[in-house]
């Protein structure tokens, strides 16, 4: 009861926040009601007793990329429109896509239901008081199961900064 | 019994203490605010040999009542320009970050809001880190250059010093091999020291990231005043000033918790298992009473009668608090090991609080502001890389006192002497460049055409 009051609340803000961020004319204003929604998730994820998750969600994205997001829009002029903001065909080809995703998640969502156990639902959930504290999980699968594909995640991302560094100097100097 | 009633008496019963701790922790930290910022004034004219606040009460100790109702029937002014909602929302974000983020700090063994919570430090790290968006909507809203600069220099700072804060703080997790607040408090005890001797290079790029964090001097340039009239507060006046006001002082009450907790073996006793040790837990007492019978002696020489009155309050107070301290004490042989433990441990905890808020001041009117390029190559050329090799070498260390039998303590001095070494490196380096980029600096300024100039 308490749970499903936690998530319809929190869903619904993310969901009514996701739409204003889209609908807003100021790229502030935007942002705020990005952050919302990210809060939202990661309230959402503490529901789901995903404290890890959680405080990952608010320390990267609300915390890091959400204020990189706000420095650069303080920085750019923004009340000049983009041309490609103004063509009409991009209309059309992102109601398309979106679609498209609604209607694969909506699939995804009902083969779930048709078989439990075997897609989205799990039948019985471990009780929250009985789950294994999952900062250790995580880290446990992280760097003993899957070691190797996170490492070449991590590299995979060292390479992409070291490559932005490179070309942000090459500009600099010329 | 109505159900919903019932599921909320059960819900009281299981979490009275937290709830009872959540809404102590939001009476009182304004006040705590309001009497830290008097230390700071009083600090501040003892170090420049003046008396400092003085008239509202005996020495000045109504003074933060009076500020804070001065500032509550202030005028509350919007500029017409402002972006209204933003304008309203931003200080009571500030505010909101800060009082959250305390949830998770044990002020004591028992004096916590949200006790077994697995990411402990971590939720009071992240949540902390929601403040400075208050500054920088707070500062944008105002639709003044004051305040967008104030703003801006916020965000990089706050970008440039975070990622020194989390490097040191995973010195110290390392360390403890735990997230909860508790556990790293209790593996301290374990390991027979406190974590800044074991890894004193995290504590201090943590005790500098810190200061940079709650932006204060010498990083106070989002609100330099000599600069940027009072930067992303310009705006602001009255109540909501108050609460930006606030949400500084909590923020660094937060710091310093963090900072106690993980380094200076947060509620626990200076040699907590030291047996011939053990008169230290009689310091709270003894501290109390001095002070209560410093006041007595004070009272005598108010020069009205209200305020030697307010000063034999003053030390009532304290002898109350005293001989509870004493009903508590070991030596007693009360049972009331829970008190004890509670009372003890709040006292320990607060005091390395109050010494860590202690340096801040020191450093606040001892040290001049940083230049802004200062501060950035403070940031990315020393202090990043510095806290990044010290995260490697506590693990370095760690494994080579589990893996191959090392002593511990030799294995950390060994690491930090190395540490240290990269530090020195850094700083050689560092000084060749600065001396490079002022001299661009200079070369670029001349070209510069002076308006003044003829």
């Amino acid at each position: 009861m308490l749970d499903s009051v936690i998530f319809y609340s929190f869903a619904g803000i993310a969901v009514i926040s996701a739409a204003l961020m889209i609908t807003r004319r100021n790229a502030i204003h935007s942002a705020v009601f990005l952050i919302t929604t990210l809060l939202a998730t990661a309230g959402i994820f503490l529901q789901l007793r995903a404290e890890f998750l959680f405080i990952s969600q608010i320390i990267l994205y609300v915390g890091g990329i959400m204020v990189l997001f706000i420095f650069v829009i303080m920085l750019v002029r923004l009340d000049v429109p983009l041309p490609q903001i103004r063509s009409r065909t991009q209309k059309w080809i992102a109601l398309l896509v979106a679609l498209a995703v609604g209607v694969e998640a909506g699939v995804v969502i009902f083969l779930a239901r048709k078989a439990p156990g075997q897609g989205l639902l799990i039948p019985n959930p471990a009780p929250a008081d009985k789950l294994p504290p999952n900062t250790e999980e995580l880290a446990n699968s992280l760097f003993r199961t899957y070691l190797l594909p996170f490492e070449i995640a991590s590299v995979l991302l060292l390479v992409a900064m070291v490559g932005a560094v490179v070309m942000a100097k090459k500009r600099t100097d010329a | 019994m109505n159900p919903t009633l019932h599921s909320i008496l059960a819900f009281v019963q299981t979490w009275w203490v937290g709830l009872l701790c959540a809404v102590l922790i939001v009476l009182v930290v304004p006040l705590i605010a309001g009497y830290i910022v008097l230390v700071e004034r009083k600090v501040m004219a003892d170090m420049q040999a003046r008396l400092g606040p003085m008239r509202v009460g005996p020495h000045g100790l109504l003074q933060p009542i009076a500020d804070a109702l001065k500032l509550l029937i202030k005028e509350d002014l919007i500029p017409d320009n402002a972006d209204q909602f933003i304008f309203w929302f931003a200080p009571v974000l500030s505010m909101t970050a800060a009082l959250t983020s305390m949830g998770a700090v044990a002020f004591g063994p028992w004096f916590q809001v949200a006790r077994d919570i697995n990411i402990g430090l971590l939720f009071v790290v992240g949540v902390s880190a929601l403040g400075p968006f208050g500054i920088v909507l707070g500062g944008w809203a105002s639709n003044n250059h004051y305040s967008i600069i104030g703003a801006l220099r916020s965000t990089a700072q706050l970008i440039s010093y975070e990622t020194t804060a989390g490097f040191a703080l995973v010195s110290g997790f390392l360390l403890a091999g735990t997230l909860n607040v508790r556990a790293i408090v209790e593996t301290q005890r374990a390991d027979h020291a406190w974590y800044i001797f074991l890894a004193p290079v995290g504590f201090f790029t943590y005790l500098i990231a810190s200061i940079a964090e709650t932006n204060r001097a010498p990083f106070d340039l989002p609100e330099a005043e000599s600069e940027l009239v009072a930067g992303y507060m310009t705006e602001y006046s009255g109540f909501r000033w108050s609460l930006y006001f606030l949400a500084e002082y909590a923020n660094m009450i937060v710091v310093a918790s963090v900072g106690t907790t993980l380094f200076l073996g947060g509620w626990l006793r200076p040699f907590p298992s030291v047996q011939w040790l053990g008169w230290l837990d009689a310091a709270p007492t003894l501290l109390l009473a001095a002070v209560g019978a410093y006041c007595v002696f004070r009272a005598g020489k108010q020069p009205a009668r209200v305020q030697s009155l307010f000063m034999w309050a003053v030390a009532f107070a304290c002898f109350v608090v005293a001989a509870i301290f004493a009903l508590a004490s070991p030596f007693s042989h009360l049972p009331l090991e829970r008190m004890h433990d509670g009372l003890y441990g709040a006292f320990w905890f607060l005091l390395k609080d109050s010494v860590y808020i202690y340096i801040f001041m020191w450093l606040r009117f001892t040290l001049p502001r940083f230049r802004f390029d200062q501060l950035m190559r403070l940031g990315w050329h020393i202090l990043i890389p510095l806290a990044l090799i010290n995260v490697v070498d506590v693990g370095i260390a760690l494994a080579l006192s589990s893996e191959f039998g090392l002593n511990r303590w030799l294995a950390m001095i060994v690491t930090t002497a190395a540490t240290l070494g990269v530090a020195i490196l850094l700083l050689r380096w560092n000084d060749k460049y600065s001396a490079a980029a002022s001299a661009a600096l200079l070369a670029d300024s001349s070209v510069v055409e002076d308006p003044h100039a003829g």
